[in-house]
């Protein structure tokens, strides 16, 4: 092979730069869903008192997982078809609002969203225009 | 080698072919939609429903900067429109002087009250909204009721619908407007840098069996209801007085009546 003795070591040094992220947590730990702050005790949500450690308004592992999806749904049924109620699988009904319904009982953006969304690298722009609540939304109502 | 570049030629082809069907497969199988709701949406019992909503101005009752001021702020305070003075002013509601409003109407002799007077002003919120036409992305709509509507999520701020809207109705942000927020209240968004703003005629108040609020703070002089319902206040107002409205002659048809 031509120049052998500089391309075989410049090739098992690529390989293993390339692959540096395998071997480099390689027997490190398993990922682990970071400890997020779960509301708890009576809320009050667009007038009806809600048990806040109860349940979310959908299953916890559903809502993990399809979270985003359902807050786009949300907003273009809102924005475009006027409808501005969700009625959850169990039948329950809740206003479609971010800020006034999620953000209710999830009030500490810091212990709750910001838990997953910082593990996992990812930006969402919400709270650029949506408001944080100052500790619990409630008081404000 | 003689056929070599041939058969390289074929092998080539044959290569796109098949890599050009996988990644259509493939790409039918990402595009699948993704994991919907599990419930399903609704309309609230509470909202009020329209044809058409419209506004009726009684400009001999909302005739003072005091008034008028009033009215705006609590508009601007409830919908959190930030208060940035000069040439980057952000408004939904705001007031203006009588040619100013009415261009199209030009009398040369006017009486005194209604030449001195300030006119009260916001989203005509049109039939044929010119706003609407212009923008590229649909981040501006009319609703079945009537009611322009901006979803900020997708408006890319290119400021079309501005520079299309004959009434001076939206307000760009050129910065982000948090600062300029005194107040905020915490039970509606803001908006971010790059977005373009306007009155909504408080859909979401609407949604909920309330009226607008600049209706609520004007204490009667605001009108607001369904124009295709000939027993709503709107109608009977327009009905028993005569009103005007902006710029009727470029064919927007606007929703908001002045009553002079």
């Amino acid at each position: 092979m031509y120049n052998a003795k500089y391309v075989i070591p410049g090739l098992a040094v690529f390989v293993g730069i390339f692959t540096m992220p395998f071997w480099l947590n390689f027997g490190s730990e398993e990922y682990r869903y970071p400890e997020v702050a779960l509301p708890k005790g009576q809320i009050v949500i667009d007038g009806q008192s809600v048990d806040a450690g109860a349940a979310c308004i959908e299953p916890k592992e559903w809502m993990r997982a399809n979270h985003m999806s359902l807050l786009i749904e949300w907003r273009d049924q809102a924005l475009r078809n006027e409808k501005r109620v969700y009625v959850a699988s169990d039948g329950r009904k809740w206003e479609t609002s971010l800020q006034n319904t999620c953000m209710a009982c999830h009030g500490d953006k810091e212990a709750f969203c910001d838990k997953c969304h910082d593990t996992n690298s990812v930006n969402p722009y919400c709270w650029d225009c949506h408001v944080i609540p100052q500790g619990n939304n409630h008081e404000f109502e | 080698m003689n056929s070599s570049r041939r058969y390289f030629l074929k092998v080539a082809g044959l290569s796109a072919f098949a890599l050009a069907g996988g990644a259509g497969a493939a790409m039918a199988a990402g595009s699948a939609p993704a994991p919907a709701g599990r419930g399903s949406y609704e309309a609230s019992e509470k909202a009020l429903k329209a044809g058409r909503w419209a506004m009726v101005i009684d400009t001999r009752k909302l005739n003072t900067v005091e008034r008028m001021r009033k009215v705006i702020d609590a508009c601007h305070k409830y919908h959190n429109v930030p208060d940035i003075p000069g040439t980057q002013e952000v408004k939904w509601l705001w007031d203006d002087t009588y040619h100013h409003a009415f261009s199209d109407e030009v009398h040369p002799v006017l009486p005194t009250r209604v030449e001195e007077s300030r006119f009260f002003m916001l989203c005509n919120h049109c039939e044929n909204p010119s706003c609407v036409r212009v923008c590229p992305v649909k981040a501006t709509y009319k609703t079945e009721q009537g009611l322009v509507a901006i979803d900020y999520h997708r408006c890319i701020g290119c400021r079309f619908c501005m520079a299309a809207c004959p009434y001076g109705s939206r307000s760009f942000n050129f910065q982000d407007p948090r600062p300029f927020i005194k107040d905020l209240n915490p039970a509606y968004p803001t908006r971010m840098r790059g977005v373009v703003e306007k009155c909504t005629f408080c859909a979401e108040r609407l949604e909920k069996g309330l009226l607008p609020v600049c209706v609520e703070a004007s204490e009667g002089a605001i009108l607001f209801g369904d124009l295709r319902d000939p027993d709503s206040v709107v109608s009977k107002a327009l009905a028993e007085n005569y009103s005007i409205r902006r710029k009727p002659s470029l064919g927007t048809d606007p929703g908001v009546y002045y009553i002079i």
